[in-house]
Formats: structure tokens, C-alpha cells, sequence
């Protein structure tokens, strides 16, 4: 049996299955097509990376899209 | 030459980091009741470039309506802020984020000190700008309306300076408009007035003083009736431009009439 791992996204404490992906996370939030920017550890994520991307345990993770603004 | 030289009625726009804008009217997306009511008011204003901020996605909500669905960044050009950063570091770290969302290169750079002025922090905003110039950024950057601190980002690269007419939101209007003059008239890139306009009149000031453009936003999304104040600030940055380029008369401390002064009856 698969067991979790806890992260933090934009602040809070998550659980996540062992192995997932950031893809499976911003599917796991509900972004299906997102248009969003991840950070995970200080880091850019590239789109292009979020499949290959495993989460590991501790990772902070941000995840920021555009908002009204002046 | 017989007759009237043909007017060039049309203002042929400006240019900043090769892009080519026909309003000179730049305009922020915050500070409005709705995203209804942002769209609206953009529309009006005939705005071609829109100031954005980046923020954490509400995670308990993430299928709220976005921005995008109401201003469609395939319409207006998005151009990332680094509003609420203080540091150097927060601001490369946001408009980082901001180019892998949006995946391109121009952006607004502020870095700001603490209220209740919120004045731009220029040590802070020259590391910034280094930082993001190095990393391939295009950087229209928010500064002091100091002469020397202007030079200074133009000759490092960036691509469009925009000192503050008044603080952030104040609607003040253009406090030092001496100052202004003197950035437009050194400058070799497109100088926009950012922040501080209150009033229609304040961004006819700022256009008549000769800047490329305005920015502002609070102007817009604070009136009793923003869409409308929308339209006047179109209409004033179109006569403050024309005001600028038709060149204004002198001034004189004595009255000068505009009548002929014979043929008079008596």
C-alpha cells in the first residue's frame, strides 16, 4: 500500500500520495488547465517539467497565477 | 505651399521594447468591485497593455473565476507587477513566476519602501532591475522622479522608465512636474507617468509635460463610476498628447486681447 507524504503549498500543510507528481498535485487542487506558475523549493517548475517532477517530503511549493493589479 | 498643411490626425502610438502601442493609456486591473466591472472599465479606456499581480491561488476555491476569463491576455498585454514586494529578492522571485505563467519577458518593476508612502526603494529597485536585465527580462521600471536615479536604470537596460507623479494611490496628481520634464527631456526610452493620477486632468498634465504615456489605476477603479471615468482618461491622455505637440503659447503676466484693437466705433 502507497502510503502519503506531507508538503506545503502556498503556506499550508498538505498530504499527497508517495510519488506524485506535481501535475497530480495541481490535478489533485482541481487546476485542470491551469494557467499558473509552480515553484517548489525556491525553484521554477517549467510546464514542461510537471509530469516528470516527483514530490518529495518537505518540499514548499508555490503556486501563483495572475490577479487584478495596478 | 497653397492652403493648410494636412493635419496628421492620427498619433501613430509609441514603442516600448519593440512592441508598438496606440494608446497611450496604460491601466491597472485592481481595485474594482467585480471582474464585470474590470472589463468594463478597461474596455472604455482603450487600453492596449494592462499592469497585472501575481498572487497564490486560492487552493480551498481554485475553479473561482480568473482574470483571464474577463481580460484575455490574447487581447491586452499583460505586463506582470511586483506590487507588495519590498525586497530585491521578492521582486525577481515574482516576476520569475510571472514569465512562467505568462511566458513572456516584459514587465513592471517596483520595489517599494515601507507606508505610508510606499516611495520606491531605489537601492533595492537598481539590484532588482540588475538581476532581471541579466536573467533576459524587459524591465519598464516604477522609480523615483530623480533625474540621476532615472539615467541610471536607462543605461543599465531598461526598457521604459515611469517615475511616480504622486505615492501609490494618493490621486495627487503630478507633484513635481519640473522634475518629470527634466526625465523626459534626458531620457532615449519611453517615460510614463505611474501613479499618483487622480483626475483626468493630472493625465493631460503628465501627456502635455511629454510623456510617451500614463499609468494609473485607483483614478479608474476608485471614481464613483469607473467606466466613465475610463473614458475621460482616454479622452484626456488624446488631448494632453495633442496639447504637447501642438505646443502651448507663452505665458505673459499681462493680458494680451484677442481682438483687434482699431476699426473700434468710438
Amino acid at each position: 500500500m502507497t502510503g502519503t507524504i506531507s508538503i506545503e503549498v502556498n503556506g499550508e500543510a498538505r498530504q499527497v500520495p508517495e510519488g506524485a507528481s506535481v501535475h497530480d498535485l495541481l490535478h489533485l487542487i482541481g487546476l485542470a488547465a491551469p494557467k499558473v506558475a509552480v515553484e517548489r523549493n525556491l525553484e521554477i517548475v517549467p510546464r514542461s517539467a510537471w509530469a516528470a517532477t516527483r514530490l518529495g517530503a518537505g518540499d514548499r511549493l508555490e503556486i501563483v497565477h495572475f490577479i487584478g493589479g495596478g | 505651399m497653397d492652403g493648410i498643411a494636412p493635419l496628421a490626425d492620427t498619433d501613430e502610438g509609441w514603442t516600448v521594447a519593440g512592441r508598438r502601442f496606440r494608446s497611450r493609456l496604460v491601466v491597472g486591473t485592481g481595485r474594482y468591485k467585480s471582474l464585470e466591472e474590470t472589463a468594463a472599465s478597461i474596455e472604455a479606456s482603450g487600453a492596449e497593455m494592462v499592469t497585472v499581480a501575481v498572487r497564490r491561488v486560492n487552493l480551498s476555491d481554485a475553479s473561482q473565476p480568473m482574470l483571464q476569463d474577463f481580460v484575455p491576455p490574447d487581447r491586452y498585454t499583460y505586463l506582470p507587477n511586483t506590487a507588495g514586494c519590498f525586497t530585491a529578492q521578492d521582486a525577481v522571485r515574482t516576476l520569475r513566476l510571472a514569465r512562467e505563467a505568462g511566458g513572456w519577458n516584459l514587465v513592471k518593476l517596483e520595489v517599494l519602501g515601507p507606508p505610508p508612502f510606499l516611495y520606491p526603494d531605489m537601492r533595492a529597485t537598481f539590484e532588482a532591475a540588475e538581476a532581471l536585465i541579466k536573467d533576459g527580462f524587459e524591465v519598464m521600471v516604477y522609480c523615483a522622479d530623480d533625474p540621476v536615479a532615472a539615467k541610471r536604470l536607462e543605461e543599465m537596460g531598461c526598457v521604459a522608465i515611469m517615475p511616480l507623479g504622486a505615492p501609490i494611490g494618493s490621486g495627487l496628481g503630478v507633484a513635481n512636474p519640473f522634475m518629470i520634464r527634466a526625465i523626459i527631456a534626458q531620457s532615449k526610452v519611453p517615460v510614463l507617468v505611474d501613479a499618483g493620477i487622480g483626475t483626468a486632468s493630472d493625465a493631460a498634465l503628465a501627456m502635455e509635460l511629454g510623456c510617451d504615456a500614463v499609468l494609473l489605476n485607483s483614478a479608474i477603479a476608485h471614481a464613483r463610476d469607473p467606466v466613465r471615468m475610463a473614458r475621460a482618461m482616454k479622452a484626456a491622455v488624446e488631448a494632453g498628447r495633442d496639447a504637447f505637440l501642438a505646443g502651448r503659447m507663452p505665458r505673459s503676466p499681462a493680458a494680451d486681447p484677442s481682438s483687434p484693437t482699431t476699426g473700434l466705433i468710438a
